[in-house]
């Protein structure tokens, strides 16, 4: 589809700029949706539509006013701090946990590689409402002892984020693995490092795009994730998405728009993050001319 | 002479034990040896064995810590599909007198029943678990609940007469806690009757669910076991109550109704009477006298009692349903979440309102549909930029991935503002004239928002599965077969299409599986008619509270997820889940 060829006939071309034509109404499908709630947050009334001084782009119909009542209300600045510590440590522990069971999955020798894969990776397959559901009654009742219940603590959120997000981290730590020279380790071994130090000095570093990757993944999940906290959060637990959920479900405000609105921006600064790690990678593997 | 036995007998070849003298990395037997004298065969095994155990060590944390925190949660939710505890644990001895019983006769049960519902229900109530036991039972056969909380109410009343008349005829001291300390339990002395009270506290434990610590600084004794079975089982009922949950010293508290209303039972019985009426231990004095007088006691006629409170109690299909749902276990819920129950006689019937098959059937639809419409938008997307110079598809690959990224909430609310009666679009068509502004589209909470807004949620989850597998498609094939004479149809439909069918199978199988078991966007853009069954189970759990029912949807939709999941392993390889 490089270029249309100058022997194409009038079908072809037809054919050719329709195609772009429906590729482009599909890209648009994908990203206006996203793009028209930044201009709706800066909307000077306490509508979720363009308001004809908007459309006048008359600067009386912009205002910040709801993202100064994001940064005064108490709720929201509550829901903001749970969420930026509750994803951290979810994604420290998915993390940490993952990327020695990602190193171990690689090597050739683990017995019944498919089974504890399928059993790792199914936390994303599982619907999240059972996951919430099972969750909230096992957190309550672990193991049937109602003494050892953290039900609605800072705790149990972060253990359910951290189970969520070890999906994304296997499956990426495992992805750079694959490219991954074992004579690299081998050679570190054999002038005398020690595995703790072969790990940190060699391999480490090597892979440490694919961990980082794999991290945002799940901090995204954690910062994203909504169900979960419904069900097993309480009123001290609640996060950015769960306010934002029941702003949506009760009461709508704007605010929720310039919530959005910083929301796609630190997606924005995550996804650049993991394209350059990515292509960063797959230079120093030789895997890619970009 | 053949040349070899020539060999055989002129030249002596070494034997391999000759050989093995020779070399000393060779044992007796012939087989090579490591440098620290193993056979070098069990040495490699054991290395082997070493580094799929060092292997496999690097996995064990993280095992553990999704067997604990995910994979255990879901099991022991998976049991509450089938759990039926409640109804065994808060009244067995009325379930044991059902064991007869016929509902389909029409008539309630006898006497024998409504009194060991007396004395169950009785306890139930004192311990508050009789409302817990007619939610669960009503699930089954409305009014249930009002009936047993209704009942638990008058339980007092039932076992006044009885009380009265011990505190009327025979002496006050029937009324204290002094006397009854001093008749049933070892305050002054005696063997206490251990076996009695370690059953009534198991029985408790398993209805509260909770273990009772406390120190019994009394307990009944086994002489009273023996001589007022039913009252030593109601006063012990008693004190384990009075100790543990309320917490109040038995020595002080009067008894409960239900042990004067066992006492009357235990005398109605001529072999107890005569007994009683000669008995000599502790507080020898009122029991005889009680015992003497027992014909003059108020009837035990607890059927009439309850009927006089509520006549429903009269209603074979309440006696029916109890001895339905009389196990430990039940496969009613599931029965339920198929739009099946039980008859009062134990027949499978069809439900009366049909629910669940609709719902179950309405996720099915919509997730092909949004799948089919992921994959009608995503095909060309991922051919194009599979075919684009890879700068150009770097590009226009960010405008796949920043959804991705992207909250989900900020998108499900994105398409809030786009989709309502006064949202954007609803403006611009109003604003170009394609439709009036009185009446406006009803675009959201229906399918079309469900439809609509996951599409677009999961559309890159279809593109990127596609584009991996497109890139990997040489241009050549296409130009190679129009060079043969094919059309450009043929040369799609014969050669291209058929290549990137594990792409879809990927993006299908993986769009699917996300999309039945959706929850968040149904719930804010699906009003009623497009929600999906994942709404109806957060119903039950946070608002109907029928968490078995909950528990009987969620996993017939956890089994649908898992063939599912077992389906894309088998054609993808959970290896090859590609993430941007």
């Amino acid at each position: 589809m490089a270029a249309l060829p100058p022997y194409a006939t009038t079908g072809e071309r037809v054919w050719w700029y329709s195609f772009r034509v429906i590729c482009g109404l599909i890209f648009f499908f994908l990203i206006a949706p996203i793009m028209v709630i930044i201009p709706l947050s800066f909307n000077a009334s306490d509508f979720f539509t363009f308001t004809p001084e908007m459309l006048a782009f008359d600067a009386e119909g912009y205002s910040l006013k709801h993202y100064e009542d994001f940064f005064t209300d108490d709720d929201w600045q509550a829901a903001l701090w749970n969420s930026v510590t509750i994803a951290p440590m979810a994604t420290l522990i998915s993390v940490s946990l993952g990327t020695l069971a990602a190193i171990g999955l690689s090597q050739s020798h683990i017995p019944f590689r498919g089974a504890i894969m399928a059993i790792l990776i199914s936390p994303m397959i599982v619907p999240l409402i059972l996951t919430a559901t099972a969750m909230y009654f096992f957190y309550s009742r672990p193991f049937g002892f109602s003494d050892l219940s953290i039900q609605g603590t800072y705790w149990s959120v972060v253990l359910a984020h951290a189970a969520l997000g070890v999906p994304f981290v296997i499956i990426t730590v495992t992805a750079t693995l694959v490219g991954f020279d074992r004579s690299l380790t081998r050679a570190a071994a054999s002038m005398g490092a020690d595995p703790v130090t072969t790990f940190f000095r060699v391999q480490m570093p090597l892979i440490v795009p694919g961990v980082i990757s794999g991290g945002l993944f799940a901090f995204i999940t954690s910062f994203d994730e909504v169900v979960v906290v419904l069900f097993m959060g309480s009123a001290e637990q609640r996060t950015l998405p769960w306010q934002m959920f029941t702003g949506l479900r009760e009461q709508i405000s704007p605010t929720i728009l310039a919530v959005a609105t910083i929301l796609v921006a630190i997606s924005i600064a995550l996804l650049t993050t993991v394209e350059l790690l990515r292509r960063r990678s797959e230079r120093l593997r030789g895997m890619s001319p970009g | 002479m053949s040349p070899t036995d020539a060999t055989a007998e002129g030249i002596a070849l070494p034997t391999r034990e000759q050989q093995a003298a020779q070399a000393d990395n060779v044992d007796s037997r012939g087989r090579l040896l490591a440098a620290d004298g193993t056979p070098l065969k069990a040495s490699l095994k054991r290395a082997l064995r070493r580094e799929k155990m060092r292997a496999f060590m690097l996995v064990v944390p993280l095992l553990a810590f999704i067997m604990i925190t995910f994979i255990a949660p879901i099991g022991q939710m998976l049991t509450r599909s089938v759990e039926n505890e409640i109804v065994p644990t808060t009244i067995p001895a009325t379930i044991a007198a059902l064991a007869d019983y016929d509902a389909s006769t029409g008539e309630a049960p006898d006497d024998p029943v409504f009194e060991a519902l007396f004395f169950e229900m009785f306890l139930a109530a004192e311990l508050k678990e009789h409302t817990k036991l007619g939610t669960r039972l009503n699930y089954e056969t409305q009014g249930m609940s009002s009936l047993f909380r209704g009942a638990g109410r008058e339980m007092d009343d039932f076992g006044e007469p009885y009380q009265e008349f011990l505190e009327d005829e025979i002496s006050d001291d029937w009324d204290t806690a002094a006397y009854w300390t001093t008749l049933m339990t070892t305050k002054e002395g005696g063997t206490p009757a251990t076996a009695l009270t370690d059953a009534v506290r198991a029985r408790i434990e398993a209805m509260t669910e909770d273990s009772l610590v406390a120190e019994m600084p009394i307990e009944v004794r086994r002489e009273m076991a023996d001589l007022l079975p039913r009252t030593a089982i109601a006063y012990t009922e008693f004190l384990l109550a009075t100790v543990n949950v309320e917490e109040d010293d038995p020595l002080e508290e009067e008894p409960w109704e239900a042990v004067h209303a066992a006492l009357a039972v235990d005398l109605a019985d001529p072999a107890i009477r005569a007994e009683a009426q000669t008995y000599s231990g502790a507080g020898a004095e009122l029991l005889n006298r009680a015992a003497g007088r027992a014909d003059e006691m108020p009837p035990l006629d607890f059927k009439a009692k309850f009927l006089d409170d509520d006549e429903d109690w009269v209603d074979p299909e309440i006696w029916g349903t109890l001895q339905q749902y009389s196990g430990m276990q039940t496969a009613g819920y599931y029965l339920a979440a198929v739009d099946r129950a039980y008859s009062p006689t134990g027949d499978i019937v069809d439900a009366d309102v049909p629910i669940y098959l609709t719902l179950f059937w309405r996720t099915l639809l919509l997730s092909v549909t949004i799948t089919g419409t992921c994959l009608l938008l995503g095909y060309p997307i991922a051919w194009l930029l599979s075919n684009l110079p890879t700068r150009t598809s770097n590009l226009l690959l960010i405008l796949v991935l920043l959804p991705f990224w992207t909250s989900l909430l900020v998108r499900t609310s994105a398409w809030i503002v786009l989709l309502q009666q006064q949202g954007v679009i609803n403006d611009i068509l109003v604003w170009i004239g394609l439709v009036g502004d009185d009446n406006r589209l009803a675009m959201m909470f229906n399918e079309t928002g469900t439809v609509v807004a996951m599409t677009h949620i999961l559309l890159p989850f279809m593109i990127l599965p596609l584009y991996s597998v497109m890139k990997t498609i040489p241009p050549s094939y296409l130009r190679a077969a129009k060079s043969l004479g094919a059309t450009n149809s043929t040369a799609f439909w014969r050669v291209y299409f058929p290549q990137t069918v594990p792409g879809i199978g990927a993006g299908a199988i993986l769009v699917f599986i996300l999309a039945i078991g959706y929850y968040i966007t149904p719930e804010l853009v699906g009003g009623t008619s497009g929600i999906f069954i994942s709404n109806r189970i957060a119903y039950h759990i946070s608002t109907s509270l029928n968490w078995g029912l909950a528990a009987a949807l969620g996993s017939l939709l956890l089994v649908a997820v898992l063939v599912l999941y077992w389906l894309y392993d088998k054609i993808v390889g959970i290896d090859n889940v590609k993430l941007g």
